[in-house]
C-alpha cells in the first residue's frame, strides 16, 4: 500500500521557499566559493599552500588542543554534570546557570578575562608562575581558552541522560550484589557513554574553529602558538586570498567530517537513551 | 554548534539521594561536588568576575569616561543594528523552517536540517572569508559592486551579513524538535473549523511555540551582539564607523588600553547575564508550561 502524502496544512510552498532561498543566499552559495575558489588554484598549489610548515604547525596547536581540551571537558563535564544531576549543595542553581556562560559571553571578552587571570601578575598566572608554569601566551594557554569554550558541550549533552536514567538500573545491580563503583563503571558510565561521545565531538568540533577566545591568551608565535583560523586571518591582511582559502577549505572540510559524525552520534545518544528509559 | 538543552525540573536530585542504591556516600559526594566546583570556579565563574574587577580597577570615573568615549558609542550603535538585523530576519526563517519541516513530508527533511545547522560548525573566520571571497575587490561581485559603487565587506552591510550567517540557526533549532512533538492536530482542528492558513499560524502555531520562539530569540540575541571572529575579518577596523562592541575591546586591549578594554567588555559581560537570566526564567516558564495536565 502506498501511502500518499496529503499535504492538509497550507503554506508549504511560502516557507520552503523561504527556507531555501534564505539558506541558499546567506549560507550555502557564499560556502560554496570556498571550494571553488580553491579549485582554481589547481591541486599542486592547493597541496603546497595547504601543507607549508606553519601551516602545518597551527593543524597540529589547532586539533591537538582541541582533543585534549574535548578529553579535559568529559571528565570534568561528567563530575559537573553528576552534581547537578544528583547531589543537592547551596548555590546548585546558580552553578547550573552559568554552565552557559561560554555561549553567552562574547568570544573576545572571554579571551582578555582568561588573559588577565593567566598572565604573570594575573590571579591565577601568578601562583602559577611561583612553580615555573606559564600559560598566558604560550601553547598552554590555547588549551586554557578552549577547555573554556567546550565546557557547556559536555555537560548539557550528559545532563538530559544522566536524568532519564531510570534509578530502577542502579537498584537492580544493588540488588544483585554489585558494589557501587560496580554500578557505576558497568552500568551507569555504558549508559552515558553515546552521550559522553557527543559532548567530547561537540566540544571538539567548536573548539577546532575557536577564534576570539584563543588569541588573545595565544601570544600567536609562527610554528608555536598560532592557531589555524589566525593563519587564514594572517594571509587575508596580507591579500594572500588564494593561500587563505585554500587553508579555510581544509578546515571545511574536517568541519562537515565532524557534522556527519555528530549527527550520527546525536542520533545514536537518543535510541540508546530512549531504550534505558 | 549550541546544544539544545533545556534544564530539568530541580525536584529530581532528591529521588537519588532518597535511594540507597543510587546515592553515594558522603565523602564521595562531596569529593565530587568539590571537584567539580573547583573545575566551575577556575574556568567559568573566575573569568566573569576578572572582567568586571579588571573594568573598575581605575574606579567609576575611569569607567564612566571609556564607556561614553564617541568610537565606544558609535560601537554600541552598531552593535544594536546588526541585532536589529539579524534576529528579525532569523525569526522570520526559523518560523518558516520550522513550518515546513514539523508541519509538512517532504524528501530529504533530515538533510535540511543538517543544512540548517551548518553555520554552527564552520569556523566564525571563515565564515567572514566566505563574504570577501563573494563580495571583496576580487569576488565575485566585486568588480559589478566597485563599478556600482556599492561598499559590502569592510563596510556596515559586511558586518550585518557575518552576522546573520553566525546567527542562522538559533531560532530554527529551537523550533524544530518543539514543532514536531507538538504534532499537526490543533492546527488541522483549526482549518477543519473554517481559520485561514493566518489565522492558524496566529491563533494556534505561536500561542504553542512563544516560549520557544522567546529562548530561540534571546539566544539568537547574544551571539549577534558578541560575535567576534566573523566580523572582525569583513570589518575593515575603521572606528567609529565599522567596529562592534567586541571589535572595539579587541582595539582598546591592543592598544594596552586595558581599563577602557574592560569597561566595554563588562557591558557585554553584563548582556551575558541578562541573557542566562532570562534564559532560565524562559526554561522555568517552558517548564511550568509542559507540567501542567493536558486538556482530554
Amino acid at each position: 500500500m502506498t501511502a500518499k502524502v496529503r499535504r492538509v496544512l497550507p503554506g508549504f510552498g511560502l516557507s520552503m521557499g523561504i527556507t531555501i532561498s534564505y539558506l541558499s543566499l546567506i549560507v550555502l552559495i557564499p560556502l560554496s566559493a570556498v571550494f571553488i575558489k580553491s579549485a582554481t588554484l589547481g591541486w599542486t598549489d592547493f597541496w603546497h599552500v595547504a601543507t607549508t610548515p606553519r601551516v602545518v604547525a597551527s593543524y597540529r596547536l589547532s586539533f591537538g588542543a582541541s582533543l585534549i581540551a574535548a578529553a579535559i571537558n568529559v571528565v570534568f563535564g561528567l563530575l559537573l554534570a553528576w552534581s547537578l544531576v544528583r547531589y543537592n549543595f547551596p548555590g546548585r542553581r546558580v552553578v547550573d546557570a552559568l554552565v552557559d556562560l561560554p555561549f553567552a559571553l562574547p568570544t573576545a571578552v572571554a579571551g582578555i578575562a582568561l588573559t588577565a587571570i593567566y598572565a604573570p601578575n594575573g590571579w591565577l598566572g601568578a601562583f602559577l608562575a611561583k612553580f615555573g608554569i606559564k600559560v598566558a601566551f604560550t601553547p598552554l594557554g590555547v588549551l586554557i581558552a578552549l577547555i573554556f569554550i567546550g565546557v557547556p558541550f559536555v555537560v548539557r549533552t550528559v545532563q538530559p541522560v544522566l536524568e532519564d536514567l531510570d534509578i530502577e538500573f542502579e537498584e537492580a545491580a544493588a540488588s544483585l550484589g554489585a558494589s557501587r563503583l560496580q554500578t557505576i563503571i558497568k552500568v551507569v558510565l555504558p549508559a552515558l557513554a553515546p552521550a559522553l561521545l557527543t559532548g567530547f565531538a561537540l566540544a571538539f568540533a567548536r573548539a577546532v574553529g575557536e577564534y576570539g577566545s584563543v588569541i588573545f591568551i595565544a601570544g600567536n608565535l609562527p610554528m608555536i602558538s598560532e592557531i589555524t583560523p589566525l593563519i587564514i586571518i594572517t594571509k587575508l591582511e596580507q591579500y594572500d586570498y588564494p593561500g587563505a582559502t585554500a587553508v579555510a577549505a581544509v578546515m571545511l572540510a574536517v568541519s562537515f567530517v565532524l557534522l556527519l559524525l555528530i549527527n550520527a552520534l546525536q542520533a545514536w545518544t537518543a535510541r540508546s537513551s530512549a531504550r534505558l528509559r | 554548534m549550541a546544544v539544545v538543552a533545556h534544564a530539568a525540573p530541580f525536584a529530581r536530585a532528591e529521588r537519588f539521594e532518597a535511594s540507597p542504591a543510587a546515592s553515594d556516600p558522603p565523602i564521595v559526594k562531596w569529593t565530587i561536588i568539590g571537584i567539580s566546583l573547583v573545575f566551575f570556579a577556575t574556568f567559568l565563574l573566575l573569568p566573569l568576575l576578572a572582567v568586571f574587577a579588571e573594568a573598575f580597577r581605575k574606579g567609576w570615573q575611569a569607567y564612566i569616561h571609556a564607556v561614553v568615549e564617541p568610537d565606544t558609542l558609535a560601537s554600541i550603535r552598531l552593535t544594536l543594528l546588526a541585532a536589529a538585523v539579524a534576529v528579525p530576519l532569523n525569526v522570520i526563517f526559523g518560523i518558516a523552517a520550522a513550518w515546513t519541516i514539523s508541519k509538512h513530508d517532504f524528501r530529504g527533511k533530515q538533510f535540511l536540517i543538517t543544512l540548517i545547522d551548518l553555520p554552527f560548525s564552520v569556523s566564525p573566520v571563515i565564515a567572514g572569508l566566505i563574504y570577501i571571497l563573494v563580495f571583496g575587490a576580487q569576488g565575485w561581485l566585486g568588480p559589478w559592486l566597485a563599478a556600482h559603487d556599492i561598499k559590502i565587506v569592510f563596510a556596515v552591510p559586511g558586518i550585518l551579513l557575518a552576522t546573520i550567517f553566525v546567527t542562522v540557526p538559533f531560532v530554527a533549532r529551537e523550533l524544530i524538535p518543539l514543532m514536531q512533538s507538538q504534532g499537526r492536530d490543533e492546527e488541522e482542528a483549526a482549518l477543519v473549523l473554517g481559520a485561514s492558513g493566518w489565522q492558524t499560524f496566529t491563533h494556534v502555531t505561536l500561542p504553542n511555540i512563544k516560549w520557544g520562539l522567546l529562548y530561540g530569540v534571546i539566544l539568537c540575541n547574544a551571539r549577534a551582539m558578541g560575535e567576534f571572529g566573523a566580523v572582525s575579518v569583513v570589518s575593515g577596523h575603521i572606528r567609529g564607523s565599522t567596529n562592534t562592541m567586541p571589535l572595539q575591546v579587541e582595539i582598546l586591549y591592543n592598544e594596552y588600553n586595558f581599563a577602557a578594554a574592560f569597561a566595554v567588555a563588562s557591558l557585554l559581560a553584563l548582556l551575558a547575564i541578562v541573557t542566562l537570566v532570562l534564559k532560565t526564567f524562559v526554561e522555568w516558564r517552558a517548564g511550568i508550561q509542559t507540567h501542567e495536565p493536558e486538556a482530554p
